[in-house]
């Protein structure tokens, strides 16, 4: 029987406000365990939360963002259950009445599009974390984490692949950190995703029983533990058994996914309304504020690249990876008028020197302005395109302006007419075997001569000029 | 004369004029407590090195011109407010040994206004009880009479106040604990409006339903207490930024042409025949005074016992959940693995009546059982705010008895929580609507016990409360009496 998969996905994003929800501690990742800490994260007696209206006004705007529909009035519940790292043994989080429901995200899967369901974004605290020695019986808690702001975004089950689960995923990230809500950063835990997933045969309308996964850290063990889960429960299918409803956690290392807990085991977390935050009133105006600083988002920016700039959707989809590299893109069309142009240096050489590198485009060594000035100097002829490879690689190992290297080293293109011809003479003399060739049809001793002049040249000789001049001295001889 | 048993007015007046000083009436409390303690156990914690700087820094400010609404004045406050550097035990085991680092807003605000800080008063554990007989750290007597109970949760701070071991209290209320140990102890207590005073700081039992409110020796010091206490705090999102008038300008106002009601669900059989009696003299009193009595309905009086038992437990379930031997306050050294440390340290940390109630919260708010319980009660509860509206529509203020019966004996109620939890049948429903109340001594028994008056007011109405009360306290007559220590 051939089965269909049925995916939808949780995704917890941290955002990134400079303080914690409901207290005024540094969210700063890395500091020393337990320094961004104060009596109302460590769950003190007697403290009370305050609303971070940073954290209201980033989900909004994730909200707007996935056409959500914002619950005028939302307010939050507690989640009650023990950990360590669970300072007030409950967490506040929202239930009944999440800030906003009923959004979707359009996802581009193998050339098509596929519209995912949002079913609801809500605003919670993140927990601290457990520290376990290996060698010794105890465990230690660092509370950093405890307050952390984060949105949740729970997807409908409208997944139908791991392909599209990671193409959902991507458009998220995406979203979130064009908005610049959250950083992004899967390891460090800034946006983590667990899966539901239940396979029914195809055709069937009844979904079937569902595993939930945690525990992915990246893209790619997202799709791999989709593509696990499915063989596993197809196994289970096929072999007359049911697959159980319980939590599953994804084993990096081995590649497979092992029960953590049944549905008997799952917590009851005895939700009810927090009494010591009053629900929130979000009004029609602070909506159109957030809207109006809601930039260009990635799916729309892509279709005008092409549109605009006449480049390919492959090109453009690059190009809009993030918000800074799009405005580099178009920072370096502004300047040098050469969309497709610009398009393959940034493509090719700026985004591999900086994987090289391990930078990122802010950091980048050669400013767009300074690339388009590079590319106009191609395109005047001051310099050959391959020339142009050495001029940017030493604007990337110094900084310096093309201009200044070209002075610098000479690499200013020999498109002196009689100096070229002058050149291309002597050679034609000095092979005149291969000018025989030449004449007796074998056309591909062209380039061997090409090759000649620019070796002469040092490659500097404009290589329009010299095919131009060696094609007529070729007819004369 | 003994300072220490005069009033907030009366002293303030004596510092002002340089017939005394703080010193000395920090003096004439501590001398007090040392006559007195060992009988009735007020104080779980005292502060007599830090009362004697802060009396001291007060001195020289009054030499200095610089006069707050407490400046001198001792003052005692319950143990369920976090004060920074000083143990706050909450009257539990598990919080035993906890110093918090920071100050409740009130405490900070009675710091701002010149006050010098007693001690840390006596209470039911986490202030679950309604006679300070579940504190860890032993029981409160009644200065009336040594065989009874205080009252409670805020029984130590009735009792500090009645015995002068400080001349005004801080007592917090969640279904009557500054109401009741007042009543039973025939000191002034009031119960602000939820959102009227910061909650911040003080250690939560019932998030929706705590209040902080104070306990003294007239109803002009209730009123000068109200003025240093009151007001919108940014750390607590559920205080409420309205203006906060001078209470001390109701004091001796009059209530001609009010109309007062008298709710006849609160006037029911099983009421202690003295307290009837004493009550039904007041409604003559307030009518001598000019107020015209009618008889009012709030008909979901009779579910008020349910609903709080429902939404405190629900509540304090959650709150209570922090005591988990984690971070601070007692931990087990048994259990052998972290279930086991939780489990050991809160079994032995809770004593039975918090335990129970935990159980009672845990299991409303249960998948299944939320529906039927807490989702019910806070229907309800509603409708007893509605009640609440409808009927200051028609009255001024509400006079009720503030309890069914007066003090009762030791150990009397203490095995059947069912009993216990009826003796706070009149102060309940103004926590579950929000609305202030006040109780003021109307009488003694035969016996000589303490009586208790209640009025109650719309939100934000204490004015109201200070300006009736306070009217009743003039006219009324009532001998003044203090318990032979």
């Amino acid at each position: 029987m051939e089965y269909e998969p049925v995916i939808g996905l949780e995704v917890h994003a941290q955002l990134l406000t400079k303080t914690k929800i409901f207290c005024g501690c540094s969210t700063k990742f890395g500091a020393a365990p337990n320094s961004n800490t104060c009596p109302i994260c460590l769950g003190m007696p007697g403290v009370l939360p305050v609303m971070n209206k940073k954290v209201v006004e980033y989900t909004i705007k994730m909200a707007v963002a996935t056409h959500c529909r914002i619950n005028r009035e939302n307010s939050f519940a507690r989640k009650n259950y023990f950990y360590p790292d669970l300072p007030k043994g409950y967490q506040i989080s929202q239930y009944a009445y999440p800030l906003a429901e009923g959004g979707y995200v359009d996802v581009e899967i193998n050339g098509g599009k596929r519209r995912i369901g949002i079913t609801r974004i809500h605003m919670e605290e993140d927990a601290g974390k457990s520290i376990h020695d290996e060698n010794q019986p105890s465990s230690y808690v660092d509370l950093n984490r405890a307050g952390v702001p984060l949105i949740e975004i729970v997807s409908e089950p409208d997944m139908r692949s791991p392909e599209e689960g990671v193409g959902y995923l991507r458009r998220l990230h995406e979203i979130l950190v064009y908005l610049e809500i959250c950083d992004g950063n899967m390891e460090e835990g800034s946006f983590r995703c667990d899966a539901n997933i239940s396979l029914r045969p195809k055709g069937e309308e009844k979904f079937g029983i569902r595993a939930e996964l945690k525990n992915m850290n990246s893209f790619r063990n997202v799709q791999r533990a989709l593509e696990y889960e499915i063989k596993r429960q197809q196994y289970v299918l096929e072999s007359g058994g049911e697959v159980m409803q319980e939590t599953r956690l994804w084993d990096d290392s081995q590649g497979v996914t092992h029960p953590m807990r049944s549905k008997e085991e799952a917590h009851d977390y005895r939700y009810f309304p927090d009494p010591d935050l009053v629900p929130l009133v979000i009004s029609e105006e602070w909506i159109e504020e957030v809207r109006k600083t809601i930039p260009e988002l990635p799916l729309r920016k892509r279709g005008r690249f092409v549109k605009e700039y006449d480049i390919p959707p492959y090109d453009a989809g690059v190009l809009t990876a993030s918000r800074d590299l799009a405005d580099f893109y178009e920072e370096a069309v502004k300047h040098s008028g050469k969309p497709k142009i610009a398009s393959n240096w940034i493509m090719g050489d700026i985004l591999g020197h900086l994987k090289d590198d391990k930078k990122d485009i802010k950091d980048s060594p050669v400013t767009p302005e300074a690339l388009a000035k590079m590319i106009n100097f191609i395109e005047d002829g001051t310099i050959s395109g391959k020339i142009a490879k050495e001029v940017f690689e030493e604007m990337w190992k110094t900084g310096k302006q093309p201009k200044e290297i070209i002075e610098e080293k000479g690499l200013v293109q020999i498109t002196d007419t009689g100096a070229l011809e002058t050149a291309i003479g002597e050679i034609l003399e000095a092979n005149p075997a291969q000018l025989e060739q030449y004449k007796q049809g074998k056309g591909k001793v062209f380039g061997y001569f090409v090759g000649q002049v620019m070796k002469v040249t040092k490659g500097k000789a404009n290589p329009k000029l010299v095919n131009e001049i060696l094609r007529k001295k070729l007819s004369e001889s | 004369m003994e300072l220490n048993r005069l009033t907030i007015h009366e002293l303030r007046k004596k510092l002002k004029e340089g017939e005394t000083t703080s010193v000395e009436i920090t003096e004439s409390v501590f001398n007090r407590i040392n006559a007195v303690e060992d009988k009735i156990h007020s104080f779980i914690t005292l502060m007599k090195d830090s009362a004697f700087e802060e009396a001291q820094k007060a001195d020289k400010a009054i030499q200095e011109g610089n006069m707050g609404l407490l400046t001198g004045i001792p003052i005692a406050l319950k143990d369920i407010m976090c004060t920074r550097g000083v143990r706050t035990t909450c009257g539990s085991h598990i919080l035993e040994n906890f110093i918090p680092p920071y100050d409740s807003t009130v405490v900070k605000k009675l710091r701002e206004a010149g006050g010098v800080f007693v001690g840390k008063t006596n209470m039911d554990e986490f202030a679950m009880g309604s006679s300070t007989e579940t504190s860890y750290f032993g029981i409160t007597r009644n200065p009336w009479d040594l065989e009874r109970i205080p009252g409670g949760s805020s029984g130590g701070s009735a009792t500090a106040v009645v015995a002068d071991q400080c001349i005004a209290s801080l007592g917090s209320d969640t279904g009557g604990s500054i109401r009741q140990p007042a009543a039973l102890c025939g000191v002034v207590g009031m119960k602000p409006t939820y959102g009227r005073v910061s909650r911040f700081g003080l250690v939560a039992f019932a998030s929706s339903l705590d209040q902080i409110g104070p306990l003294s020796k007239d109803v002009e010091d209730c009123a000068i207490m109200m003025n240093a206490i009151a007001g919108y705090d940014p750390n607590d999102s559920t205080s409420v930024p309205a203006d906060v008038p001078d209470y001390t300008k109701s004091v001796s106002k009059g209530i001609e042409g009010w109309t007062i009601g008298i709710p006849k669900e609160y006037f029911i059989e099983g009421i202690d025949p003295e307290v009837l009696a004493a009550v039904e003299g007041a409604i003559k009193q307030v009518e001598k005074m000019g107020g015209k009595t009618v008889e009012i309905s709030l008909p979901h009086t009779e579910y008020c016992v349910a609903v709080y038992y429902v939404i405190a437990p629900s509540e304090a379930s959650s709150n209570l959940a922090r005591y988990d031997g984690v971070r601070y306050g007692f931990r087990s050294k048994e259990g052998r693995d972290l279930l086991e440390m939780y489990k050991m340290s809160r079994a032995a940390g809770f004593g039975n009546e918090v335990k129970r109630r935990i159980m009672i919260g845990t299991h409303s708010l249960s998948s299944g059982y939320y529906d039927a319980y807490y989702k019910k009660a806070s229907q309800v509860r509603a409708l007893m705010r509605d009640d609440f509206n409808d009927a200051f529509k028609t009255c001024n203020v509400i006079l009720t008895p503030a309890t069914p019966t007066p003090a009762f004996h030791i150990g009397e109620k203490m095995d059947d929580p069912l009993q216990m939890y009826l003796c706070d049948i009149f102060t309940l429903s103004a926590n579950l609507a929000g609305i202030p109340g006040i109780s003021i001594p109307c009488g003694y028994t035969k016996s000589g016990l303490p009586i208790g008056l209640q009025f109650l007011a719309k939100h934000f109405e204490e004015e109201k409360l200070i300006q009736v009360a306070s009217a009743y306290e003039k006219n009324s007559k009532i001998e003044k009496r203090r318990p032979d220590l």
